[in-house]
C-alpha cells in the first residue's frame, strides 16, 4: 500500500504541512477563509529539536496496536489503511496512549482522529505531500 | 542611536483578510523580517531587513504577502538617482568599499535584444524539427590542421582531445564555497543526465563529486584552491580562469567564516583562513606564460583532455584572444560584463569590461582574419538569457555558451543579489546546513533538466524555420542576423545587416 512517508534530510521544518492537513479537512477552497483565527489541530505535526525536524502521521502500521487498545471498535483496517469511525469512538483515547509515534490526537469534538490520507476529503490525494515545498513529504510504495 | 540616512528599498505589504498567522514567513526567512505577536496572534514585519528575495511570497500557502518598492524618495534628480545617493550614505557610514552580487544590474544595451533572427520563405524550405531530425550535438576543442595518411593511405586519426555536448550549452564556473553543496549536486546531476557539462569553479571539486567526472570542467584559478593531479585527471577538460566578466582584473575573496569542513578540505586549505584569489596569475604575465601552464597541464593530464582558457570581455579581447589560440589551448571561454558573481565590488561589476555581443563578433573576427580559429572553440557567457540569446551567439559565431544566472534561477535564485550576505534564503549561495536544506537537487536538477530541454527545443524550432538542420551549419552564420536601432559602427563591429538590407 501507499503509505505517505518522510524523508528527514530535506524537511524545513516550515510547517506548512500541518496547514494543508488542516485546510484539507475543512474541505474548503481557499485556505485563508477555511483557517483564518482558527487554531489549527491538524493530523500531521512536526517534531523538531536541536536543529533536527520532520513530520509525524500515521504509519498505517501492519499490527496496529492502536486497533488492539480500541475499546469501542471505531479503530479498525479497511484494506491496509486503519481508519476510524467517529460514530462509534466513544472518546476514551487508548489509541492515544498505545500509538508509539504520537500520531493520533484528540479532535475538537472529543473523539479520537487521526490521517486517513486524505480519503475522507475532497482532496484525493494527501495534501501534506502536495504541498511540501521540499519533497520531504513523499506517498509511495515501499 | 546614529542617524540612519539610508529608508528601506522595500515593503512588505501582507494582506490582513489573508494571513492566516501560520508563521511559514517567519520560519523562512533568515534576515528575520518577519516577527509573530503572540498576545495579538499577527504577523509583523521589518522592512529594513528585506532583500526581496521572495522567499516568504513562494511559501507563503494563502498568498497574502507581497514586496513593493518603496515609493519614500528623496527629492527628484536626473543625476542623483536614489541609489547614487545612497551608496554615498552608505560609504560614509561604513569607509568600506561597496560590494553586489550577480551580474551588472544597470540600463546598458542589450545588443542581443536588438538583433534579429531570420527564417525561410518560398525559395528556401523550412524544416519541421518535430518530424525531421536535428543536431544540435556540438563538439569543442581544436580542430586538426591537415589530413593525415599512413603509408596505406589510410586516415590517421589526428584529432585532439574534444568536449561532446548534446548541445551547445554548459553550466559555467561557481565554486563550491560560493555555492552550497546542493546546488552543486544539482548542477553535476543535470549536467550528466543533459549530456553537458557543468564547471567546479575555482573551490575544487568535492570527493563526493568525482563520480559526475565525464561531464566535470575543473578550474585551475589563480589561487590553485583544490589543485591536484587526481583533480586534473578527474574533469574531462581543465579550464584556467584568468578573469570573470563581473571582475575583471581582480582577484576573488571567500571569507573564513565559510571556509568550514567539507569547503576548508576540498579548498585544500585550513579552517577558518580567508582563501584569497590574487588578481592575476602569479606565474604567467605572457602569453609565454600562458603557454607554460597550458602545457604543464597537458602534461599532467597526458594530453587527454582540452584546456580552457577563460578571460573576461575587456577593451582588447580580440588581441588577447589571438594571444590565447597560438597559447595551445583548446577552447577560449570570454565572460561578457554583465557576467554573475557571488561577490564583487560594485564599481567594478558595474563599469568594467564590454558586452559579450561585441566581444564575441570581434574576437571570431579576428581569429579568422588570422587563421586561427580552428585552433580553438569559443566559447561565451555573460548573461545568456534564454535560448534566443545563446542563438544569436551561435550566429555570431559561439561553438557553446555558459549559462550561470540563468541556471540558478532555474533552481530557485530570485536575483536579489545578496548571494555575499551567506543568507541565502533558496539554499543556493550558502553554507549555513539550515538553508543549504532548503535546495533538494531532485527537485532541482529535475527543473534544470526541463529548462535546457526547453531551450534545446527553442533552438531546434528556430533552426528549422531557417531550414537549417545541424547547429554546425549556424556557428558563424551572420547572414541570419539582422539589427535594429543600431549604428554603422555596431554593425560593422557584430558584422551583421541592418534590418532592411
Amino acid at each position: 500500500m501507499k503509505r505517505v512517508y518522510v524523508n528527514e534530510k530535506w524537511c524545513l521544518g516550515c510547517h506548512l504541512c500541518e496547514y494543508n492537513c488542516a485546510f484539507a479537512a475543512t474541505n474548503g477552497d481557499d485556505m485563508a477563509r477555511s483557517l483564518m483565527n482558527i487554531k489549527i489541530n491538524p493530523k500531521i505535526h512536526i517534531e523538531e529539536k536541536d536543529g533536527i525536524c520532520f513530520a509525524v502521521s500515521c504509519r498505517h502500521c501492519e499490527n496496529p496496536y492502536c486497533v488492539s487498545a480500541c475499546i469501542s471498535g471505531a479503530l479498525h483496517k479497511e484494506a491496509d489503511m486503519i481508519v476510524i469511525d467517529s460514530e462509534k469512538c466513544v472518546g476514551c483515547l487508548s489509541c492515544v496512549l498505545a500509538c508509539p509515534y504520537g500520531a493520533i490526537s484528540p479532535s475538537e469534538d472529543g473523539v479520537a482522529q487521526k490521517c486517513e490520507l486524505c480519503t475522507k476529503n475532497k482532496s484525493g490525494e494527501p495534501m501534506c505531500v502536495k504541498g511540501c515545498p521540499n519533497g520531504a513529504i513523499v506517498f509511495e510504495e515501499r | 542611536m546614529a542617524i540612519d540616512y539610508i529608508f528601506p528599498d522595500y515593503e512588505v505589504i501582507r494582506n490582513k483578510d489573508r494571513c492566516i498567522s501560520c508563521r511559514v514567513c517567519e520560519r523562512q526567512c533568515s534576515n528575520g523580517v518577519h516577527t509573530f505577536l503572540e498576545k495579538e496572534n499577527k504577523m509583523v514585519s521589518d522592512d529594513t531587513k528585506c532583500v526581496n528575495c521572495h522567499r516568504c511570497v513562494c511559501l507563503c500557502p494563502t498568498h497574502a504577502l507581497k514586496i513593493v518598492k518603496s515609493d519614500n524618495t528623496f527629492k527628484e534628480n536626473g543625476n542623483w538617482k536614489n541609489s547614487t545617493i545612497k551608496e554615498i550614505y552608505r560609504q560614509a557610514g561604513t569607509g568600506g568599499v561597496l560590494l553586489s552580487s550577480m551580474g551588472n544590474p544597470k540600463d546598458y544595451p542589450v545588443y542581443f535584444d536588438r538583433i534579429l533572427l531570420n527564417a525561410s520563405q518560398v525559395t528556401n524550405p523550412s524544416i519541421d524539427p518535430l518530424r525531421e531530425p536535428m543536431e544540435t550535438r556540438s563538439y569543442l576543442g581544436a580542430r586538426p590542421k591537415t589530413i593525415q595518411r599512413d603509408e596505406k593511405g589510410r586516415l590517421i586519426n589526428n584529432l585532439p582531445p574534444h568536449l561532446e555536448l548534446s548541445m551547445p550549452i554548459m553550466f559555467s564556473a561557481m565554486s563550491y564555497g560560493s555555492l552550497s553543496y546542493n546546488a552543486h549536486e544539482a548542477l553535476a546531476r543535470a549536467a550528466e543526465a543533459l549530456g553537458i557539462c557543468y564547471n567546479t569553479g575555482e573551490g575544487g571539486l568535492h570527493e563526493d563529486f568525482y563520480k559526475y567526472g565525464k561531464n566535470t570542467i575543473v578550474q585551475v584559478a589563480s589561487g590553485r584552491f583544490g589543485v591536484h593531479k587526481d583533480y586534473l585527471n578527474s574533469g574531462c577538460a581543465v579550464e584556467i580562469k584568468i578573469g570573470q566578466g563581473a571582475k575583471p582584473g581582480i582577484g576573488g575573496h571567500l571569507p573564513g567564516a565559510k571556509i568550514l569542513g567539507d569547503v576548508s578540505r576540498t579548498r585544500m586549505i585550513p579552517e577558518g583562513s580567508d582563501a584569497v584569489s590574487p588578481a592575476p596569475h602569479h606565474d604567467i604575465y605572457s602569453i609565454e606564460d600562458l603557454r607554460q601552464l597550458v602545457y604543464s597541464i597537458k602534461e599532467a593530464t597526458n594530453y587527454t583532455k582540452p584546456v580552457i582558457v577563460k578571460i573576461a570581455a575587456v577593451h582588447n579581447v580580440s588581441a588577447i584572444a589571438s594571444g590565447i589560440a597560438r597559447s595551445g589551448a583548446d577552447i577560449i571561454a570570454i565572460d561578457g560584463f554583465r557576467g554573475g558573481t557571488g561577490a564583487a565590488p560594485t564599481r567594478i561589476r558595474d563599469n568594467v569590461g564590454i558586452p559579450i555581443e561585441l566581444a564575441l563578433a570581434s574576437v571570431d573576427k579576428r581569429l579568422r582574419d588570422e587563421g586561427i580559429r580552428d585552433n580553438v572553440s569559443l566559447v561565451v557567457g555573460g548573461s545568456i538569457r534564454s535560448s534566443a540569446d545563446l542563438f544569436k551567439a551561435i550566429c555570431l559565431g559561439a561553438d557553446a555558451c555558459y549559462i550561470g544566472t540563468a541556471a540558478l534561477l532555474a533552481m530557485g535564485c530570485h536575483l536579489c543579489r545578496t548571494c555575499m550576505t551567506g543568507k541565502c534564503n533558496w539554499g543556493i549561495a550558502t553554507q549555513n546546513p539550515e538553508l543549504v536544506k532548503r535546495l533538494n537537487p531532485n527537485i532541482s536538477y529535475e527543473r534544470l533538466v526541463n529548462m535546457l530541454v526547453a531551450w534545446n527545443h527553442e533552438v531546434e524550432e528556430m533552426m528549422g524555420g531557417m531550414g537549417i538542420n545541424s547547429i554546425e551549419a549556424l556557428k558563424g552564420n551572420r547572414l541570419m542576423l539582422r539589427g535594429v536601432g543600431l549604428n554603422e559602427k555596431e554593425l560593422e563591429i557584430l558584422g551583421i545587416k541592418h534590418a532592411g538590407e
